[in-house]
């Protein structure tokens, strides 16, 4: 409705030139100026809702959290102090922040290192050629579907150190128990399977989509040359993967270095924020809510916040830099062809 | 496309005055009270009957699944000043860090109803509810005197006495009780009690003075603490502790598997202790009114009135009905909340409760005489219950895991000091 209106009003200056008094323009009605601001504001009026929340929910939590970082400031507090950068100082050099942050890239690397190449392999399962290809595809994705605090529970149960059935296998397989709560490493390593097993799935199916796409003349042109199946998923499959890779291996970035509720369900006391009896598998995250809603310094909370987005964006750059190496060496050949 | 821009901004207008009177108003001349508890305080048939008997109140009840959440948000809402119910609950760990913060609750001596007096509760509990400028926050609900409950069979087995007089001798120090519990680790090889912590919060729960002291100074390394700290631990070194820390599914699995032979009980641990160890375990537990040192408290909960309430008067007569003795007896028969009221504990209906799964035992005459032993209430300052549960507990823990005894104090010394500095 909007579109004749517009080729109306832009015609009448034009109609109106060769009239000898310039100054008197036929005047637009009401009409027609509500429909030049329709057309020139309503596409902002639309996506306007987005920014507004986005502005309420997103941009102001952002800077009032760095402007927070600045201040000595519990919840209850009825005024805060402002204390400059001296929050991040005693961040730099608090412990328990150092050893969350070794925590979190340990139990990064243990799930999101494997699920990468998991997934990867798992999609080209996929697309071989399968029976019910729907079914197997759908039964990939089940865990990604179950409540992340059904899984926690579960899994808590499966690692539990006395009586979990985790350890019965250990034993029956003639094999020592493990303290799955007490020992750091194995801490990390329940908790990376819990993670691995929600994702894995879901970016398999995701790379499958990705290789689903790749044209079959480029594998058959492959295969004429004479590579095998290795030399093909190698060559070509996996560098024409390269910008799903990308995006899978940045979203599992951003979500891993946030893990919370997988460590905070594994620990044994209920509704624990500490992250095991000293703190051995606490997480940035985990420490942030301790310390913004258990021990109610917001102002040192907000600092966490902020180391941990900076900690986010430069391992996210390492990866895509390490991503964008390691398949990009057919491309590489496809240039020189 | 105008029309939908206006009515985009009208409904952003009516979300805008909806948010005005979204507190508590009065609508139609009726006055609109909240009230905000969490798991089951068994209010809800009471909530109908004050409606019933005040024709010009209307009451919203807001109920929040667990305890955790709920004093999160609490706090949350009292730091942003709105959002909270006019009567809040209010749990016993929780309550010092409101009673640190009087200036943003009513006090209740001031506009409760004159004939509530602090005589209407057993006297610690009324000075739980007391801020130290002497603002009255809240008023009592339930208590959780502590007993010690057993398992009978087992200490049979071990060869120790198991009936209701002989255990009396076993359970009358700290000392004598973990005597006792070597024995039975000796003659057993198994575990005395659950866990250390639960031991030792109650220890600490019965000292003069908790982890700060009457000025908010640190009081974690107190001799007395200290003491406690290494009886614990180096009866949990003899093997009197099963390592299973408290309501994790490994607990609950504990009382399945028989995995120890005593645990500290206040009265709500009856119902956890049925729940999780089953009819296959039916008459096997026991409860003695000997506990410890004398008695002790652990949990309970309080109503207060936050400043931010609009008809704050209204409120303090609702939570002042609901703390009679009267109401706190029904609630009881409902939830089995023990009430923290004189009346209520010299009630018929209170006394004549028994308990079938621990053998028919008078329950309810039992921890009443438990609740009675309780003397002072310790001074709980600001982040007694964080230290308890972020310091003293996983380090405790961590002891059990295989960290030598001193250097899990020292990692609940620091912790400590971490939270309160």
């Amino acid at each position: 409705m909007a579109g004749p209106v517009i080729t109306e009003t832009g015609r009448a200056p034009n109609r109106a030139a060769p009239a000898p008094s310039p100054p008197s323009q036929p005047r637009l009605t009401w009409r027609q100026r509500l429909s030049i601001a329709d057309v020139k504001w309503s596409p902002y009026l639309y996506v306007a809702p987005f920014f507004v929340i986005f502005g309420v929910v997103g941009l102001f939590p952002l800077l009032y959290t760095s402007f927070l970082s600045l201040f000595d400031r519990d919840l209850l507090d009825v005024e805060s102090t402002f204390v400059g950068f001296k929050n991040y100082s005693t961040l730099f050099a608090d412990p328990q922040f150092w050893n969350a942050l070794v925590n979190t890239l340990s139990i990064f690397v243990l799930s999101s290192g494997p699920q990468i190449v998991i997934a990867v392999l798992l999609a080209a399962l996929l697309n071989s050629r399968l029976r019910l290809p729907t079914a197997w595809r759908v039964g990939v994705l089940l865990p990604y579907v179950l409540s992340l605090v059904a899984l926690g529970i579960i899994f808590a149960n499966l690692f539990g150190p006395n009586y979990g059935l985790v350890n019965s296998l250990l034993e029956l397989l003639g094999l020592d128990r493990i303290d799955w709560q007490a020992n750091r490493f194995a801490s990390h390593l329940a908790i990376a399977t819990m993670v691995n097993w929600r994702w894995t799935g879901y970016n398999a199916l995701i790379v499958l989509a990705a290789m689903k796409a790749i044209p079959k003349d480029l594998t058959e042109a492959a295969m004429m040359d004479g590579a095998g199946a290795f030399r093909r998923f190698f060559s070509v499959t996996l560098p024409m993967l390269r910008p799903t890779l990308i995006f899978v291996v940045i979203t599992s970035t951003i979500g891993g270095l946030q893990i919370f509720t997988e460590p905070k369900l594994f620990d044994a006391m209920p509704g624990s924020n500490n992250g095991g009896s000293s703190n051995q598998f606490q997480t940035i995250t985990l420490y942030m809510y301790q310390t913004a809603f258990e021990t109610q310094h917001l102002g040192y909370a907000s600092a966490i916040a902020w180391v941990l987005f900076l900690v986010i964006v430069i391992v996210a750059i390492i990866n895509f830099l390490l991503t964008r190496r390691i398949a990009s060496s057919g491309e590489a050949e496809d240039g020189a062809r | 496309v105008l029309a939908g821009a206006i009515a985009l901004a009208a409904v952003a207008g009516l979300s805008a005055c909806g948010s005005d009177d979204s507190g508590s108003g009065s609508s139609g001349g009726k006055i609109e009270l909240s009230i905000g508890t969490f798991t089951e305080f068994g209010y809800e048939g009471l909530l109908k009957d004050y409606q019933r008997l005040h024709s010009n109140i209307k009451i919203t009840h807001h109920k929040t699944g667990e305890g955790g959440p709920y004093h999160q948000q609490l706090l949350t809402k009292l730091a942003a000043g709105s959002g909270l119910e006019d009567v809040v609950a209010i749990e016993e760990g929780h309550i010092p860090d409101v009673l640190d913060k009087p200036q943003l609750f009513n006090n209740l001596a001031e506009i409760g109803p004159k004939d509530v007096k602090p005589d209407r509760w057993l006297d610690w509990k009324y000075q739980q509810g007391v801020a130290k400028d002497g603002t009255w926050i809240g008023y009592g609900t339930d208590i959780g005197p502590l007993a010690m409950c057993y398992r009978k069979d087992l200490l049979t087995k071990a060869g120790l006495p198991s009936d209701p007089e002989g255990v009396k001798a076993l359970f009358q120090t700290w000392d004598s009780y973990f005597q006792a519990g070597d024995k039975y680790v000796k003659a057993t090889g198994k575990p005395w009690f659950d866990s250390d912590s639960q031991v030792f919060n109650s220890m600490v729960n019965q000292l003069d003075s908790g982890y700060l002291t009457k000025d908010d100074k640190l009081n974690i390394e107190s001799p007395d603490i200290k003491k406690a700290w290494d009886q614990v631990t180096s009866a949990g070194k003899r093997g009197q502790t099963a390592k299973l820390v408290a309501f994790s599914p490994e607990w609950n699995t504990g009382f399945k598997q028989s995995a120890f032979a005593t645990k500290v009980c206040p009265s709500w641990m009856l119902g956890v202790v049925e729940a999780q160890a089953g009819p296959e375990n039916a008459g096997k537990w026991a409860v003695t009114d000997v506990f410890p040192n004398n008695g002790g408290n652990w949990g309970g909960s309080f109503l207060a009135v936050p400043k931010q309430s609009k008809h704050p008067k209204e409120a303090a007569q609702l939570a002042a009905w609901l703390t009679a003795p009267e109401q706190q007896i029904k609630a009881f028969q409902k939830t089995g909340n023990f009430p923290s009221q004189v009346d209520a504990l010299d009630s018929p209906e209170l006394l004549g409760t028994t308990n079938d799964y621990f053998g028919g035992v008078k329950s309810g005459e039992l921890f009443a005489k438990q609740a009675e032993k309780v003397g002072q209430a310790q001074y709980k300052g600001p982040g007694d219950g964080k230290i308890q549960e972020n310091a003293t507990s996983p380090a405790l823990q961590a002891v059990e895991q295989g960290k030598s005894a001193d250097d899990g104090w020292q990692q609940a010394v620091d912790a400590a000091k971490r939270i309160v500095g």
